[in-house]
This record gives structure tokens, C-alpha cells and sequence, in this order.
């Protein structure tokens, strides 16, 4: 049961990467890739997750600690870069 | 020791000028002398040993890897030249005092010429020939600095250049010989060295090592066809001259002839080319010291000649031949150190030294004129004087020679020219300057110099007078610790004025009448010479060296042309070169290992990081763009690491991701959006078919080592980490112990890196854009409500996260550097999210202070280790237990984790925060203080 799950969330998120990705490609605005970039991140980390679930192993948890805690900050950095430019003033 | 302390001493006369300097010529003068006394004693004070027959030695290991010791020697030849360095040295001294202008920097001359007399004291001191040539070549670099010492004359510039250029080559012939002799003998000692000459004589490459050795040798001593620089050396200032160039430093290449005569000077080659070479120098010096027209100019030519006479005396190598040779060293010494300082006195009061110039001066200076008299004397061989004694040896020496077979009589012929020569030149110097009417009056008004100025030329004068009356009494005792040092044996001589009527007398005879006759008729001869074209020596050679100078040019340019581009594609092109041959000499690409299973996750992660790759490069010209596939790349790295169980890899990869996206952006703001199309179609192929062809040769040579078994050294590491390093995370244990020294290093270079952009950020006035890219003015929303809450909540969580990952890096996936990093990014979105000012006014600590504190503790960590007598940075670790918390480990592996993190985010700070504050008024300031405490004081 767990696996079926398994499967089927592997293959929507992989989707949902590749749709990522496209968007990224073709924009058209900054914004848009940007959020596609941001998305991606969120991406991973379900992907991490569930790779150890399916995996079962414990090791992949910190990345996607990491990633939840420090993943939105380029997306900040670069959000504040196209607001005002100077993105420490 | 003692021995240790003769060098010991005059290192700290070169430090002595330099500090006393500014209270006083005396006092400079007194401080600099001093040591160099003390060392002339200390090794006069080893006399009486070295008459008992012993030889004082000393030797530190220095880098035994290379036979190289600092080991020192005391024997009688050393003790000869240390007398002559360290005696005339003090003269120099003395005499420099009144030579140089008041406006002359004196503590620097004074500095140069103490180099010069340490180097020179190491020279015929060193108990190792590599050790001896370390010090050869600093002969050549301090006589550099001195010839040099008036560096705004193009011909002081250019002569030491010269000096520099032919000695230093010199010395590299050299270094290969003593290589070549090491290699011989199995030993660069120089009391091994010279008790094997059967085995260096015996040995197929005698005749190469010879020539090097004599290379160098000839170079140093101005032997023909070297001879032409020391003309030139005459730039220098004239204590410089009388020292150097008369003294010591081209006695230099002599000593080491005298010094290696018993190793090597046992052969039919070293007769020839030595004796050749000593008696072409003798004629040549001889006959251009009577057409120069400067006073030191003759000076430096007769110098060439009478090197070519010693040279002569120890190609002919016979026993009395060696003494003579010695014998003639000292006397020289002394009449040529007191001729140029006459010439100095002359230059020096009556403003010029061209004979033209000069003439009738002995009513001017009748002191100096008695006293430069008995020098030319003395240097012309008049009898009653030292240089006659030595002169009348080589005379005999000559005769008794058995070179040249059949013409065994041209040798003393060739001698009593020399001899000729020699009465002629010393003629004209003393008559033309001091005897016969000046046609024009001198530049200054000339008269006698400074008492104390005169005092080394009358002491040099009056030893030749004495050593010329009282040769046995004098110079016997020296002459035979000497002699005995270079024959290995004592040998019986008797030293005498008066040895009847014999053959060397009436050479001498000879010389003295033609010598006078030759004078009379020089005039004519220089006219004849007049109708020949000059060739300046200086001209050939530097044009020689410009063409070699514009030739190296032209060749660099070709290869280093500025392009980075270029330099890329030839690295890459070289690299692709050496793979793809390494990969034609495997017989099959799979190896036997079976591949890895692929899933669905994975083939879209590849292809996902191909297609980031290709869409930065695609999309390169649009920065910003170009970033975010960039970012992709990143991301899909460090799913990759976390995949293939790296797990601290993926965490290091993440947040230096993020770091590098705020270092980005914020340099972004200052730089253009968009990139101008620069390459051309042409360019373009080349580097899309070189990316191909590389990534094909990597990707296939991957595939080649996965597959294949391979033996690593990781198994080791693997292995030792819980027992040697008391950590089960390999990675952390690797970084923070085995691999602790190469830590410290990168973040010694992050920090310093960090200190120079803070530094280069000081000064930096950058322009601002008032809109974006596409001219949308900034959005008003300076500090957004949503994001300045979510970074204050993150910054607790964050530091937690960060304590955590350091606390637990040691055994399990973390460490110092990714916690540093987690930190810093915590830090950096405050910064971002309220602004300098919030932040500065709560978080007020200069992150330089952290970044160096930070490598200050992991390299006291290092050091704490030599208090257990340990090698530097050996951890140490314990299992401690204790109530509510358990067991658990200390390792001092940890603390110097501490540094690395400290380091880390000093350094990520010190970046980061010091760019973003560029465009505030907290910008990096010259003086380093915050602009807060500026404003609140």
C-alpha cells in the first residue's frame, strides 16, 4: 500500500519538476522563473522525503531541513533584487 | 661555537647601521664596526689551534634532505681571507664614514656592505659547498645592491646589472659542478670533498664538473673572457671599489680555486686551463690598465691583471706556486684596497679622476701622494715592498712551470711582459697625477682629506712597507696555516728579500727598466691603438640582453596574451590531450564492475542538470536568467550528493548555494544585466567543439574508473576515524584531523580573502541605477512586513539548527563549516529584511575581529598540542559521563571545529555584509570602525 503511495508521489512530484522547469524556461517574467526556481525548492524537499521513505533511511532528512529553512532565501535575495535592487540597504 | 658566532656577528652589523643610523655618523659608524671586530678576534683567537693542527668546525642540519648544513670552518686558508674581509672591512668602514656625502643615506651603505662582508665571511667559512654557494650567490646580489648604491646614474644601474647578470650566471655554472662533485663523492662536506680527489679525478664527468667549476670561478674573479664586468662594476661608490673589487669579493672566485685545488687540481686540464687563463687575464688587464685614462679605470684593469697572475700561479700548482699565489692574495689586497682609496681621496678633493684632469697634485696633497706612490710601488713590484716578494715568486714559479712542453719558455716570457706592463701602468698612475703639470686646473680646489680619512690608506701602506722589509718575521705564520690548509701538509719556505742574483731577480730587473721605458713611450702606443675601433664591452652586452629581453617578450606575448578565454582552451585543449591518450591506451571502457541500477528519479535528475547546464549557457548573456538555471545546476547537485549517500557534501553544496546567490545579486546590482555578444561565429564552434569533445572524454573517462575496482587510500581513513580521530563521521574526522593542517590553511586564506575585500571595499565609490533593467523605478516597500517577521522567527531556529549541526558534525553528518555557513545566511537575511541600521544597532560587532579570532583558535588548538609534546595539531579525545545528560565525547578536534565555524562566518560576513553596506552610509570605512560607534561618540 505504502509503496503504490509511494510511487504515485514520486511521479506526480518528478512531474510537477519537469513542469517547474519549464516554466522556468519560458517566463515569460522574471517573476515567473523565479517562482518556478522557489517551487523547485519546495519540490526537492517532498522529493528528498519521500526518497528516504522509500529508501528508508534517515540520512536525507537534514537536507531537506535545510533546504525547508534556508531554501527560500535566494528566492528572497533575488525577489528583493528585483523590487529595489539593492538587496541589503 | 665561537665559530658560529665570527657569521652570528656580522649578521648583526647588516641590523646595527640600520638602527643607529639616526644618532650620527660616528656613532653609526662605531656600531657598525663593532661586531665585525669582535668577529676578527674571535677568529684571531683561534690561532693557537689551528697551530696545534686542528681545524675548528661546527655544523647544524639545516635540510638534510638536500646534504645542506650550516657547518662552518676555521683553517688556515679561511683564516687568511677572514683576516683580509674582516681587516680591510674595518678600514672601509672607517674610510666610508668621510667618503659619503652628508645627504647619502649612510645606515643603508653601511647595511649593504655588512650584507656583503657576511656573505664573504660565509664564503670562505662554509664547511659545505651547497652552503657555500647559498652565500656565493648572496655575494653576487649584495655586490649588486652596492655597485648599485648610486642608483640614479644609468651607469651605476647598468654596471651592477652587468655584475649581477655575468656573476649570477657564474654561479650558476657553479651550483651544477658542486651538484656534479656531490654526486661524486656522496657527500657535499667540504672535508670529505677534498680528502676524495681519487674519486673525482677518477670519475668520467671530471672534465664537465671542471669547466662548471671553473665557470663560475672565473666569473666571480673577472678571468678572461669574463673580465669585462668589473670595469664597469667601478660605478660604485669608491669604498665599495677598494673593498669588492679589489679586496674581497673578486678574490672570491680565487678562494675557491685555492679552497677545492687539492679535490680537483691534481690534472694536465686543470694546468692548462687555469694557467691559460690566468696568464691571458695577467697580459690583457696589464695592457688596457696603461690605455684607460680614469683612475679607476686603470685601477680595475690592473686588478684583472693581477687576478690573472694569481689564477696563473694556481694553475701551475706547485707547492711554492700555492704559496705564492696566497702570498700575492694578501699583498694585493693591501696595495690595491690603499690604491682605490687613494683614487677615492683624489675623486673626492680635487673633484675628478680623469688624467687628463689630474696632474701636479703632489704639492696639493703631499701626504696622499707619498702614500699612493709606495702603493703603485708595492703593485709594480719595486723591491723593499710586499708586491715585489710575491712578484718575484710568481717570476720563479713561471720558470719552474713544465707547462707547455717544448715552449716551456714562453710562460716566464708572458710573465716579465706582465711584469712590464704592470711597472707601466703603476708609473703613469703616480706620475700623471701627482708629477707632471696639470694642463687644465681640477674641478674643486684640491688638498689633503680628513685626518681620519687617511688613517686605512696609511695603515695599508704602512703593511706593505713592513711585510716588504720584514717578509719572514710577518706574513710567515699566516702564509703557512695557509698553505698548510691547501696542501693538506706543512710546507718548509723561507721568505726573503735577497735571494743572490738568480734568474727571478733579473726578470724582475727587466720588468722595472722596460716597465720605465715602456712609460716613456706610452703615449705613442696610445695613438697607435687610437686608430682601432673600440668595441665598449657595456654596449655588446646590453645589447645582447635587450634582444634577449625583447625575445622573451615577443615569446610570452604569444603565449600569455591577456585572454582568459584563450588560456582556458588551452588548458582544456592540453587536458583533453592527456585523457584522451590515457583513454587509447585502455583496452575496453567497462571495466568489470557491474552498473548500478537506474530509476526513474534519477535519469530525470540527469537529465534535469543537463538541461540546467545547457540553459546557463544558452542563456548567459541574460545574467539574472543565466543565475537562476544556474541555481538549478546547484540544486540538483546537492539532491545528487544526498542520493549517493554524501550527505555533508549535500549540506555544504545547499547552503553555499544560498551564500552565492546573495553574493550575486548583490554584485549584480552594481554590474550590467545583460552581457554584449563578444564572441565570434568562428570562436563560438571552437569552444561548443572543444565542450563537446571534453565532456565526452570526462563522461567516458567516469564511466572507465566507476566501474573498475579501484584501491584508494579512503579505506584508511575509513578505518582510523573512530579509533584515531574518535569520530564515525569520516568526512568531519578527515577535515578537523587528519587533514586538520590543510583546514587551517583554507581558512587562514578565507579569512585573509575576506580582509581584502573589506579592505578593497573601503575606497569603493560605485554607481547606483535609479530603475531597473527595463526602467521600472524600485518599489517604494524598503523593508516588506511579511519577510522582516519570518526572518526574526528563522534567526533562533536558524542558530539552533546551526549549534546542532556543529555539535553532533563530529560523529554524524555536519561539522564547523556547513553550522558557519547556516549562521552566516541567518545573519545575512536580517540584514536583508530590516537594513543595515536595525541591524547594526543590535548586532553591533566588527565580524573581522571573528573571522581572525577564528583562525586564531583553531590555530592555538594546534599549538596547545606541543604543551603534551605532541606534533602540531594532534587531537586528543575522552568519553566523559555526566548526571541528567550522560555520556558523551569531548575531543579537542571540536575546538578547533569552533575556529573553523568562527572563521566562516567572520569571513561570510565580513563579504557579504561589508558589499550590501556599500550603498549605505555604514559603508567599510578606512579606519575599520563601525560608522554606528562613529555617530554615537
Amino acid at each position: 500500500m505504502l509503496d503504490t503511495a509511494l510511487w504515485i508521489s514520486l511521479a506526480l512530484i518528478l512531474m510537477a519538476l519537469m513542469l517547474n522547469v519549464y516554466r522556468m524556461t519560458v517566463g515569460p517574467s522574471m517573476p515567473d522563473r523565479l517562482l518556478a526556481l522557489d517551487t523547485m525548492y519546495v519540490n526537492s524537499i517532498a522529493l528528498i522525503v519521500l526518497m528516504g521513505l522509500w529508501l528508508n533511511s534517515k540520512t536525507y532528512f537534514e537536507a531537506a531541513l535545510l533546504i525547508a529553512m534556508l531554501g527560500f532565501i535566494s528566492t528572497v535575495a533575488v525577489c528583493k533584487y528585483l523590487l529595489r535592487g539593492d538587496i541589503i540597504e | 661555537m665561537t665559530l658560529l658566532w665570527i657569521p652570528l656577528l656580522t649578521l648583526l652589523g647588516v641590523l646595527a647601521p640600520m638602527c643607529l643610523e639616526r644618532y650620527g655618523r660616528n656613532l653609526c659608524s662605531l656600531g657598525t664596526a663593532t661586531p665585525p671586530a669582535i668577529a676578527l678576534l674571535l677568529a684571531l683567537n683561534q690561532v693557537p689551534a689551528l697551530m696545534a693542527g686542528e681545524v675548528p668546525r661546527i655544523a647544524i642540519s639545516w635540510i638534510p634532505q638536500l646534504g645542506l648544513d650550516l657547518a662552518f670552518r676555521l683553517d688556515g686558508l679561511s683564516l687568511l681571507f677572514l683576516t683580509l674581509i674582516l681587516g680591510i672591512g674595518l678600514l672601509i668602514i672607517l674610510y666610508a664614514r668621510y667618503y659619503l656625502a652628508p645627504e647619502e643615506p649612510f645606515g643603508r651603505f653601511n647595511a649593504y656592505l655588512m650584507l656583503f662582508m657576511l656573505s664573504m665571511v660565509g664564503i670562505v667559512m662554509a664547511d659545505n659547498l651547497l652552503l657555500l654557494w647559498v652565500f656565493w650567490e648572496m655575494t653576487s646580489l649584495s655586490s649588486f645592491l652596492l655597485i648599485g648604491f648610486w642608483s640614479s646614474q644609468s651607469d651605476a644601474r647598468k654596471g651592477a646589472r652587468m655584475a649581477l647578470t655575468v656573476t649570477g650566471a657564474g654561479g650558476l655554472a657553479l651550483l651544477a659542478g658542486f651538484l656534479l662533485i656531490g654526486d661524486m663523492v656522496g657527500s657535499f662536506n667540504v672535508g670529505v670533498v677534498l680528502d676524495s680527489a681519487d674519486v673525482i679525478l677518477a670519475d668520467p664527468r671530471y672534465p664537465i664538473m671542471l669547466v662548471l667549476v671553473l665557470i663560475g670561478a672565473f666569473a666571480k674573479s673577472a678571468q678572461f673572457p669574463f673580465q669585462f664586468w668589473l670595469p664597469h662594476a667601478m660605478a660604485a661608490p669608491t669604498p665599495v671599489s677598494a673593498y669588492l673589487h679589489s679586496a674581497t669579493m673578486v678574490k672570491a672566485g680565487i678562494f675557491l680555486l685555492a679552497r677545492l685545488h687539492p679535490a680537483i687540481g691534481d690534472s694536465a686540464m686543470w694546468g692548462w686551463l687555469v694557467t691559460l687563463t690566468g696568464m691571458t687575464t695577467f697580459l690583457y688587464g696589464g695592457w688596457f690598465a696603461l690605455l684607460k685614462t680614469d683612475l679607476k679605470g686603470i685601477l680595475a684593469f690592473s686588478t684583472v691583471s693581477h687576478l690573472g697572475l694569481i689564477t696563473a700561479l694556481l694553475g701551475i700548482g706547485s707547492p711554492m706556486a700555492i704559496l705564492a699565489a696566497l702570498f700575492h692574495i694578501l699583498n694585493h689586497a693591501t696595495f690595491k684596497a690603499a690604491l682605490f682609496m687613494c683614487s677615492g681621496i683624489i675623486d673626492h678633493e680635487a673633484g675628478t679622476r680623469e688624467l687628463a684632469k689630474l696632474g701636479g697634485l703632489r704639492r696639493a696633497m703631499p701626504i696622499t701622494a707619498l702614500l699612493m706612490s709606495l702603493a703603485a710601488a708595492a703593485m709594480a713590484g719595486v723591491p723593499l715592498l710586499n708586491g715585489f716578494l710575491s712578484k718575484e715568486m710568481f717570476f720563479k714559479e713561471t720558470l719552474d712551470a713544465g707547462l707547455l712542453g717544448g715552449l716551456g719558455w714562453l710562460l716566464p716570457l708572458l710573465a716579465t711582459l706582465g711584469g712590464v706592463l704592470s711597472v707601466a701602468y703603476s708609473l703613469r698612475l703616480v706620475h700623471s697625477v701627482f708629477f707632471k703639470p696639470a694642463k687644465t686646473a681640477p674641478p674643486k680646489h684640491p688638498h689633503e682629506p680628513p685626518r681620519l680619512m687617511r688613517v686605512p690608506v696609511e695603515f695599508l701602506v704602512m703593511i706593505c712597507v713592513a711585510v716588504g722589509l720584514f717578509p719572514a718575521v710577518l706574513a710567515t705564520g699566516l702564509l703557512n696555516l695557509a698553505t698548510e690548509a691547501v696542501l693538506g701538509r706543512h710546507l718548509e719556505f723561507h721568505l726573503a728579500i735577497w735571494h743572490g742574483v738568480n734568474a727571478p731577480l733579473i726578470m724582475s730587473l727587466v720588468a722595472l727598466g722596460c716597465g720605465v721605458a715602456l712609460y716613456g713611450v706610452h703615449p705613442s702606443i696610445r695613438r697607435f691603438v687610437r686608430q682601432f675601433a673600440t668595441t665598449d664591452a657595456r654596449m655588446i652586452f646590453e645589447n645582447s640582453i635587450q634582444r634577449l629581453v625583447a625575445r622573451s617578450q615577443s615569446l610570452t606575448e604569444r603565449l600569455e596574451n591577456g585572454s582568459l578565454q584563450r588560456y582556458m582552451s588551452l588548458l582544456l585543449g592540453a587536458a583533453l590531450l592527456l585523457a584522451t591518450l590515457g583513454l587509447l591506451e585502455l583496452p575496453q571502457l567497462a571495466g568489470g564492475m557491474p552498473e548500478g541500477e537506474l530509476d526513474g528519479v534519477l535519469i530525470l535528475g540527469a537529465a534535469l542538470l543537463i538541461f540546467g547546464a545547457l540553459g546557463t549557457v544558452v542563456t548567459h548573456r541574460y545574467r539574472l536568467v543565466s543565475l537562476l538555471m544556474l541555481s538549478v545546476v546547484g540544486l540538483v547537485v546537492s539532491l545528487t550528493f544526498a542520493r549517493f549517500s554524501a550527505p555533508d557534501l549535500a549540506l555544504t553544496q545547499l547552503s553555499v548555494e544560498v551564500v552565492t546567490m546573495i553574493l550575486l545579486m548583490l554584485a549584480l546590482f552594481f554590474l550590467p544585466q545583460k552581457t554584449p555578444r563578444e564572441s565570434s561565429a568562428h570562436r563560438t564552434i571552437r569552444d561548443i567543439a572543444l565542450a563537446s569533445a571534453l565532456g565526452m572524454v570526462v563522461a567516458s573517462l567516469n564511466y572507465a574508473v566507476l566501474t573498475r575496482e579501484i584501491d584508494s587510500i579512503s579505506r584508511f581513513f575509513i578505518d582510523n576515524s573512530v579509533p584515531g580521530g574518535g569520530g564515525h563521521n569520516v568526512v568531519n574526522v578527515i577535515l578537523v584531523d587528519f587533514r586538520g593542517f590543510d583546514t587551517l590553511g583554507e581558512i587562514t586564506v578565507l579569512a585573509i580573502a575576506g580582509l581584502a575585500i573589506f579592505k578593497l571595499l573601503n575606497r569603493l565609490r560605485l554607481f547606483m541605477p535609479h530603475s531597473d533593467a527595463e526602467g521600472r523605478v524600485w518599489s517604494p516597500d524598503r523593508y516588506p512586513m511579511i519577510l522582516t517577521s519570518v526572518s526574526q522567527w528563522l534567526l533562533p531556529l536558524a542558530l539552533l539548527v546551526s549549534v546542532f549541526i556543529f555539535l553532533r558534525g563530529h560523529n554524524q553528518p555536519g561539522g564547523g563549516f556547513i553550522a558557519g555557513l547556516v549562521t552566516a545566511v541567518a545573519l545575512i537575511l536580517i540584514y536583508m529584511a530590516r537594513g543595515v541600521e536595525w541591524t547594526q544597532s543590535r548586532l553591533d560587532f566588527p565580524y573581522q575581529l571573528v573571522a581572525i579570532g577564528g583562525v586564531a583558535v583553531a590555530t592555538l588548538t594546534g599549538l596547545g598540542s606541543w604543551l603534551f609534546g605532541r606534533p602540531f595539531l594532534t587531537s586528543a579525545f575522552g568519553h566523559f559521563k555526566l548526571p541528567l545528560i550522560g555520556e558523551f565525547e569531548l575531543a579537542t578536534a571540536m575546538l578547533f571545529d569552533l575556529g573553523v565555524y568562527l572563521a566562516v562566518v567572520g569571513a561570510t560576513l565580513m563579504i557579504l555584509a561589508n558589499l550590501g553596506k556599500v550603498t549605505t552610509p555604514h559603508r567599510p570605512t578606512k579606519d575599520a570602525q563601525p560608522a554606528t560607534s562613529k555617530e554615537k561618540s
